[in-house]
C-alpha cells in the first residue's frame, strides 16, 4: 500500500518537469505576519464578493430560464441586487420564537457560517509569485493532509443547520434539522469515498501537491469519481434537487423558518460559501486547479503565478454556473429517493470504483502488464453495476410512514412536536391527533 | 514551560470540564453538544502534538459524523427543548464511584507508566501524516486494524438485528 502511494503515477506518460511556480506543502510556513493577514483579508473578501455576485447571478440566470428578466434595477444590470438583499435583510426585525433554545439559537449561524470560510484556506488559488520581494504561493497554507481538514470543516457546517432547526422549538425546522442530518450523513460517506482514488494517483492529501499532479492530466479523467463528487456536492450543500432540509414546499423554509434579520442572512451568506467551496474542491481535485486548460497549459507565461488565479476562477465560476442550472433545471427529489440514490448507489458505485482504481494502481505499479485487458473488464464491470442499480425492484417500497395499525403514530403531547411515540410513554387524550382517513 | 505546554494543559482543562458537563447536563441536545468540545479540545491536543492525520480524522468522523447522529437519534425522539426529567438515574452515586475509580486507576496508570517518557516534537514532526499513520496500520499493527474492523462489523450486524424483531421471528 504505502508503495503503491509513494510512487508517482507511473500510469500516465511521464510528467513534465514540476515548473519552479509549483507549490508543495513544504513552500508554507515562512510567510511573514502581514502577508498572512493580507491572504486571509484577500479569501475574506473574495468569498463575500463572489456570494454577492452569486446571489445576482442565481437568480438572474434562473430567469432567464424561465423566460423571466430578473432583478435588473439595481446598478447595472442589477449588479447590486446582493448588496441591496444584504442590506434590507440587516435593517429587518429580528424575531426570537418564545420556545426557542436561546444560547444554541444564537450560536447556530455562526456555527454554520464559519466552517464554511476556513475550508477556503487549503484551496490553492494561483501559483507561487512573489509579492514585494516574498516569495509565495497563491494559497492561505497548506497541511499534509489538507483534504482531510476540507472534509472536516464541511462536515462541522451541518451543526449550523441542525441546530438552528433544533433551537427554533418549531415543528418544521425540527423536521429540516433532521433531514440535514440524515443528508450530510449519508452522503459525506460518498462524497469522501469519490475523492480516494485522486489520493492515489496524485499520492499526497496535500492541495497544492494534487494541483502539482495535474501539471499534465487533470484527474477529472477519473469520470465516476467526478460524478460522485459532484452528486454528493450537491447534496452536501443542501442545494436543489437536494434541497431538502429547506424545502419551501414541503417546510415552509426548512431549518431556517424561524430566524430572521442578520442571523437569516448569516445561514444564506454560509449556504452560498458553502457551493464556492465544493465548487472551489471540485476545481482544485478534478479540473486541474489553477493550470490553464488544454493547449494554453503549454506556454509557461499562461501556466505560473497570477494567472493561476485568472483560470481558477473561471473554472470555479463554470461548476458554479452548473450549481445554478441544476436548480433551474431539476424538480426536487422526495426524501426516500433521496436516500436510496445516497446509499443504493453512491456508495456503493464509489466502492466498487474505488477497489476497481486501487487494483489498476497496484498492477501499474507492480509492473503487470494488464492494464489493456482490464479496461474492458472494469468497463463491463460498471455496466453491470449500473444494471444492477437501476433494475426496478419488484417490492414496492414503503412509504407511507404508517404504524403497524395503519394511523400515523404522532405523539402531541410533547408540545408541538410531531415525535413518535416511546415505550411506556403516555399521550394525552384531549391533545390525541385527528384521525386522518385515506383513500 | 513553554506556549505549546499552557496551550496544551488549557485544552486537556477544557476536555475535562466539557466532559464533566456531558453528564450533567439537564438537556440532552446540550449534553451531545459539551461532548462536541470535548471532541474537539482532544482533536486540538491531537494537532498540538503534531499528529495532523489523527486530529481532523477525529473532527471528521467523531465531532462530524457520530455526534450528529446522536443528535438525529435524540432530536427524532426527544425533540422538546427544556430539560428532560427522565435524564437522572437513580443510579448517580454508584456510577460516579466507578466512573471515579476508573479514572484515578487510568490517570495513575498513565502516570506511571510514562512519567520519564518525553518526545521531542520537533525531531518527530511529520510523523502524524497521513503515510506514517498507514505504514503502522498496514504493517506493524494490521492484526489489531482488522479486528476492530470485524468487531464494528458485528456490532453492526447485531444493531439491524436487534433493532427488526421480525427477523427472529423467520
Amino acid at each position: 500500500m504505502n508503495q503503491l502511494i509513494s510512487t508517482s503515477p507511473l500510469s500516465l506518460p511521464s510528467r513534465a518537469p514540476v515548473a519552479a511556480t509549483e507549490a508543495t506543502v513544504s513552500t508554507f510556513g515562512h510567510d511573514p505576519w502581514w502577508l498572512i493577514l493580507g491572504k486571509v483579508v484577500a479569501v475574506f473578501v473574495f468569498l463575500v464578493l463572489i456570494t454577492l455576485f452569486l446571489i445576482w447571478a442565481e437568480r438572474r440566470i434562473v430567469a432567464r430560464m424561465q423566460q423571466r428578466l430578473g432583478p435588473n434595477r439595481t446598478g447595472p444590470f442589477g449588479l447590486g441586487q446582493g448588496l441591496a438583499d444584504g442590506i434590507k435583510l440587516a435593517l429587518k426585525e429580528e424575531i426570537i420564537p418564545a420556545m426557542a433554545d436561546k444560547p444554541v439559537y444564537f450560536i447556530a449561524p455562526i456555527v454554520a457560517t464559519i466552517p464554511a470560510f476556513l475550508a477556503f484556506a487549503v484551496i490553492p488559488v494561483g501559483g507561487v509569485v512573489s509579492i514585494f520581494g516574498h516569495v509565495t504561493a497563491l494559497q492561505v497554507t497548506d497541511l499534509p493532509v489538507a483534504v482531510l481538514f476540507i472534509l472536516a470543516c464541511s462536515s462541522f457546517g451541518v451543526y449550523g443547520i441542525v441546530l438552528g432547526g433544533w433551537a427554533s422549538g418549531s415543528t418544521y425546522p425540527l423536521l429540516g434539522a433532521l433531514r440535514s442530518a440524515a443528508q450530510v450523513i449519508s452522503y459525506e460517506v460518498s462524497l469522501a469515498l469519490a475523492l480516494v482514488p485522486i489520493f492515489l494517483y496524485a499520492g499526497s492529501l496535500s492541495t497544492s501537491e494534487i494541483v502539482a499532479a495535474q501539471n499534465r492530466f487533470w484527474f477529472v479523467f477519473l469520470v465516476p469519481s467526478f460524478v460522485i463528487y459532484m452528486v454528493s456536492a450537491v447534496g452536501e450543500t443542501n442545494r436543489a434537487p437536494f434541497d431538502l432540509p429547506e424545502a419551501e414546499g414541503e417546510l415552509v423554509g426548512g431549518f431556517h423558518t424561524e430566524y430572521s434579520s442578520l442571523k437569516f442572512a448569516l445561514f444564506f451568506l454560509a449556504e452560498y460559501i458553502n457551493m464556492t467551496t465544493v465548487s472551489a474542491v471540485a476545481t482544485t481535485l478534478f479540473l486541474g486547479g489553477w493550470h490553464a486548460p488544454f493547449l494554453l497549459s503549454r506556454v509557461p507565461v499562461l501556466n505560473s503565478g497570477w494567472f493561476g488565479l485568472v483560470w481558477f476562477t473561471l473554472k470555479l465560476l463554470t461548476v458554479l454556473f452548473g450549481f445554478i442550472w441544476l436548480r433551474g433545471t431539476l424538480p426536487r427529489l422526495r426524501y426516500d429517493q433521496f436516500m436510496r440514490l445516497g446509499w443504493k448507489l453512491l456508495i456503493p458505485a464509489s466502492l466498487v470504483w474505488l477497489l476497481l482504481v486501487a487494483a489498476m494502481r497496484t498492477l501499474v505499479v507492480e509492473d503487470v502488464n494488464l492494464r489493456r485487458n482490464l479496461v474492458p473488464v472494469g468497463i463491463v464491470f460498471v455496466v453491470l453495476l449500473l444494471l444492477v442499480s437501476f433494475w426496478p425492484s419488484s417490492k414496492k417500497p414503503d412509504r407511507d410512514g404508517e404504524g403497524e395499525d395503519g394511523h400515523p403514530e404522532i405523539a402531541v403531547g410533547n408540545r408541538a412536536f410531531p415525535v413518535p411515540v416511546l415505550p411506556g410513554e403516555q399521550t394525552d387524550p384531549t391533545l390525541a391527533p385527528r384521525e386522518v382517513t385515506r383513500a | 514551560m513553554t506556549t505549546k505546554d499552557v496551550v496544551f494543559g488549557a485544552l486537556g482543562l477544557l476536555a475535562c470540564c466539557s466532559g464533566v458537563l456531558v453528564v450533567t447536563a439537564r438537556n440532552v441536545i446540550h449534553a451531545a453538544l459539551w461532548l462536541v468540545v470535548t471532541l474537539g479540545a482532544l482533536a486540538a491536543c491531537y494537532l498540538l502534538l503534531t499528529a495532523d492525520f489523527v486530529a481532523w480524522v477525529q473532527v471528521l468522523i467523531y465531532a462530524g459524523a457520530i455526534v450528529v447522529l446522536l443528535l438525529f437519534a435524540a432530536m427524532l425522539t426527544r425533540a422538546p427543548v427544556g430539560p428532560g426529567q427522565d435524564l437522572d438515574s437513580g443510579n448517580r452515586p454508584a456510577a460516579a464511584l466507578v466512573a471515579g475509580g476508573v479514572g484515578v486507576t487510568l490517570v495513575t496508570l498513565l502516570v506511571q507508566a510514562f512519567r520519564s517518557a518525553y518526545v521531542d516534537l520537533d525531531r518527530v514532526a511529520g510523523t502524524g501524516a497521513g503515510r506514517p499513520i498507514g505504514d503502522a496500520l498496514f504493517r506493524s499493527y494490521v492484526l489489531p486494524f482488522e479486528i476492530a474492523s470485524v468487531l464494528l462489523l458485528a456490532a453492526l450486524v447485531g444493531a439491524i438485528v436487534l433493532t427488526r424483531p421480525e427477523i427472529g421471528r423467520r
